[in-house]
């Protein structure tokens, strides 16, 4: 089977193969969010098999993370998820921390925590956006990217960057939270709120989205973990697994959150997930403020690093819970001042390579549901 | 004047109307949706972006002409106008007012008040189909056959529940033109309702609207050419003003389609209660007459834009499953009891 | 028991060094038990998750390290000649990050490769995440994976010829035109 698919995407020569049509989505097509290329071979609207095809993005980080100094790559982090930017470079920093064996001060860790979850509520919003144009819904977009633009500036206040962020330094944090933070945040947090109840108004109860998006594409849970799911897709499964509690990194261990997890690994629960994690992470936010704000005005947000950095010579992983699911980096040092071989793990990679299986059976229309609910990101999925 | 002379006048108008709404329409979406959507919308063209559709219409005039190697030539041309032409005929049968006296004639606000002008507008609306079909298949693209495809399934399929709500419509005023059904529907029905169409047959209407809307490929019936799974389809691989048929035959059937609601369930170009005829001058009735369809015109051209921005669409089998499984058993009980009640009541 | 000790438990013979570094264990198994150590380590030992697999390549790291044995050498005794050593250490490691969802412990796995034979038992049986990760390490190290459902490129495209994550791939200049045909002008 696979032989075959191959011919038909190397050449383009015959379009049916066996029986069916062969149909190729992508990479440049309004709902390939990015590259990503699918080639499907289908009995009228009815996918038989579909078989993702990546590398259209790639742009060899690894490599390059081999060649830079573990400070030169902090930016090229930014260019993986480029949804949630901070969460990839606060992922970087800790794995490189871990291989030096400091820990920041807890008020760096404060700011981290804040910027990633805000960064998680602008991931997800853009995923529950996209998916809304992809199913036909274009007005609850504009409701959450315009909550997604308020997050950006605070982003752009702290550290000067709206999307790719470069958020901190290996050890530590380098300014504190803006002080127009600090009107905006209540503000911000009901508008949020505002947003996200009105999406779930227009879509969530509504009869064509339930008919859409309820029982299309769902996977057991067994089946999940043997993928290498992890994140909302795997707790859309019915796991609770989230590192933020299960390895808790930072000082997430002492936030009050709820885990949502769905039972039938559907694009409904995918999208309920979603929907529930932003209320969480306003919860953490909350808390996270509130501890940040009793820290003293003159609490260090930076730990004495050297200017080179030349971790001992050892090899480490780190993952943590990003928007998509565990984010890690393996490092390899080798004692110089660059890493001797870099690793990403990204959460969608693993994700997506069960694509074939998730929509086999399925209709075109339940494809693109499938791939908008992954928020299979090009950035970082091919690297 | 001749009654030729005045019949000519009266195409030119109404097909410049036709036009003009159109025209406006595309202006009037994306200004409404952008104002359900917290944007602003084009704004730059004129006052409140009114001429952009002009530049829209400069700019798919001067584009280049893209014919596809691969296409079948013939049909590739073929396609656009065929859509457009069949949106733009069923307007002849379209009492857009009573009647108006100019120059001592009576003239009847109507291109022709045709006694099957009923049957006229499904038989337009069923060539339209093949405009969609021939241009997704002579586009000689999967994308495009797969819209075509589409299209061709759904418009069929919709096209009977619709009948058959029309039916019922028949049934009630026992005539085929629309001009006497919109006679028919002046005066009051039980005593305090106007004596519209919707309040005979709500469930006729209901069944009409959801088909009407199938009928013009609208959210959430946009399959044949949505746009997040088969790109554009059965219009994928046209450029220029080809395209530009397309998309304005679709806006002229959303005209087409609100005037044959207007005409069938809301009492045509008349207000409810008041005789307009009564206090007003033969010029002037006329313009009011006309004026009252377009306002009950411009109502229904706005639903189609607030439905389109509200809710998602359907899937493939779900639409045909609404339709055969839904609609249809729906209109075929409808026709019955009316049916039963109008041999009852006569 | 510790986690050292539970590993060295399951894993029995098949272990051949396991070393600890910031809390990450790293063990390793001789590449042609690879199959039975992961589904005794699956099975026995619980790590039932896969996250990762990939390649790295140690050509550059036993540069840097004979470099260095050299020069401590040299300044010590110049006259003496280097001993002879035993064969060189494999150039090439595949490793695999185990995860338990139990007890979430988190395991390295070290698997040793000869440049001269390139074949790894593939552990797509035993999880099907590894598809697309053995996938990437053969392309990106040239690693066979035997029994591989399906061994093509991912991210280089099918015509391309080298494996460009090894540490001799160069990084601009003929080796990375020579196999696009480009005109050279």
């Amino acid at each position: 089977m696979a032989k075959e698919i191959e011919t038909v995407c190397v050449t383009t020569g015959p379009a049916e193969v066996g029986d069916y049509v062969a149909l190729n989505i992508g990479p440049i097509h309004p709902a390939m969010h990015g590259t990503l290329r699918v080639i499907t071979r289908t009995d009228g609207e009815t996918i038989i098999s579909a078989e993702p095809e990546i590398g259209y993005l790639h742009r060899g980080v690894e490599k390059l993370g081999e060649n830079l100094t573990y400070r030169q790559f902090l930016p090229l982090t930014d260019r993986l998820n480029y949804c949630s930017a901070i969460c990839n470079n606060v992922a970087y920093e800790l794995a490189v921390e871990k291989a030096l064996g400091i820990e920041v001060p807890e008020k760096a860790q404060l700011l981290r925590i804040i910027m990633m979850e805000l960064a998680r509520i602008a991931d997800h919003q853009v995923l529950v956006g996209i998916l809304g144009v992809d199913l036909g819904a274009l007005t609850p977009f504009f409701y959450l990217i315009i909550q997604r633009e308020e997050i950006y500036e605070i982003f752009e206040w702290h550290h000067g960057a709206r999307l790719t962020n470069s958020m901190g330094t290996i050890g530590g944090v380098e300014a504190e939270l803006p002080d127009r933070f600090h009107e905006k945040w209540p503000k911000m947090r009901d508008s949020i709120r505002k947003a996200n109840d009105e999406t779930d108004r227009l879509l969530t109860h509504n009869r064509i989205w339930m008919d859409r998006t309820i029982g299309v594409n769902a996977f057991c849970a067994d089946d999940a973990l043997n993928w290498g799911f992890t994140g909302p897709m795997l707790r859309a499964c019915g796991v609770k697994r989230d590192l933020r509690k299960d390895e808790p990194y930072l000082m997430y261990d002492k936030f009050d959150f709820e885990v949502p997890t769905g039972k039938h690994g559907d694009v409904f629960d995918r999208y309920m997930i979603r929907m529930l994690e932003m209320e969480e992470s306003i919860k953490i936010i909350d808390q996270a403020y509130a501890m940040y704000q009793d820290m003293p005005d003159d609490a260090p947000l930076m730990k004495k690093v050297p200017k080179i950095i030349k971790p001992p010579e050892g090899q480490i992983y780190h993952a943590i819970e990003s928007p998509n699911g565990e984010l890690g980096f393996f490092i390899k040092s080798d004692g110089t001042d660059k890493p001797y071989r870099i690793k990403i793990r990204p959460p969608c990679y693993m994700v997506y390579q069960a694509f074939g299986e998730l929509v086999q059976g399925e209709m075109i229309s339940d494809l693109i549901a499938c791939l908008s609910s992954i928020n299979v990101i090009a950035g970082e999925l091919d690297r | 004047m001749a009654d030729w002379q005045i019949d000519l006048i009266k195409v030119v108008f109404i097909w410049v109307w036709a036009l003009l709404i159109a025209v406006v329409m595309t202006w009037v979406e994306r200004r409404a949706s952008a104002m359900m959507q917290d944007r602003l919308g084009p704004n730059r063209a004129g006052p409140f972006g009114l001429f952009q559709p002009l530049a829209d219409g400069i700019k798919l005039f001067t584009k280049e002409d893209i014919i596809p190697e691969k296409a079948r030539k013939i049909l590739f041309v073929l396609g656009p106008p065929l859509f457009a032409l069949p949106a733009f005929s069923a307007y002849a049968v379209v009492p857009f007012g009573d009647k108006i006296v100019l120059g001592g004639k009576e003239i009847i606000l109507q291109v022709s008040d045709v006694n099957i002008g009923f049957l006229y507008v499904l038989a337009l609306g069923a060539i339209g189909v093949y405009g969609m079909v021939i241009g997704g298949w002579a586009s000689n693209s999967k994308y495009s056959i797969l819209g075509g495809l589409r299209a061709t399934a759904q418009l069929i399929s919709y096209e009977v529940p619709m009948g058959l709500a029309l039916l019922t419509i028949v049934l009630l005023y026992g005539t085929f033109s629309l001009r006497e059904m919109v006679l028919l529907q002046q005066g009051t029905f039980l005593g305090f309702l106007p004596n519209w169409g919707i309040f005979k047959q709500p469930l006729g209407f209901i069944i009409f609207l959801v088909a009407a809307y199938a009928e013009a490929n609208r959210v959430p019936f946009d399959l044949p050419e949505c746009e997040s799974e088969l790109v554009t389809g059965y219009h994928t691989e046209y450029g220029s003003m080809r395209l530009g048929l397309y998309l304005f035959g679709e806006y002229v059937n959303l005209g087409t389609l609100a005037a044959i609601t207007v005409s069938l369930f809301f009492g045509g170009w008349a207000l409810p209660y008041v005789d307009m005829s009564k206090f007003l001058g033969p010029v002037a009735y006329g313009i009011a007459s006309f004026t009252v369809f377009f306002l009950k015109q411009a109502f229904f051209l706005f639903l189609f834009v607030w439905v389109r921005w509200t809710v998602p669409r359907f899937r493939y089998d779900q639409l045909m499953g609404l339709g055969w499984k839904a609609l249809i058993p729906l209109g075929l009980v409808n026709l019955f009891v009316t049916a039963l009640l109008v041999q009852l009541t006569i | 028991m510790s986690l050292m000790d539970r590993i060295k438990d399951c894993l029995g013979t098949d272990l051949i060094e396991i070393s600890e570094f910031r809390g990450d264990v790293c063990v390793e198994i001789p590449k042609n038990r690879v199959i039975e150590a992961m589904t005794s380590l699956k099975e026995k030992g619980g790590f039932d998750f896969l996250s990762d697999v990939f390649g790295v390549d140690n050509i550059d790291l036993y540069a840097a390290k004979a470099k260095k044995a050299k020069k401590k050498k040299k300044g010590e005794e110049e006259e003496e000649e280097p001993k002879k050593q035993g064969p060189p250490p494999p150039r090439f490691e595949v490793i695999y990050l185990l995860l338990s969802l139990k007890t979430n412990e988190r395991l390295q796995v070290r698997v040793r490769v000869p440049e001269d034979s390139m074949d790894v038992p593939s552990v797509t049986g035993i999880w099907k995440a590894a598809t697309w990760p053995e996938r990437e390490a053969f392309d990106m190290y040239g690693f066979k994976f035997k029994g591989h459902p399906n061994l093509r490129r991912l991210l280089m495209w099918d015509e391309f010829k080298d494996h460009p994550l090894r540490k001799d791939y160069p990084l601009e200049g003929k080796g990375e035109e020579r196999h696009l045909n480009y005109d050279t002008v």
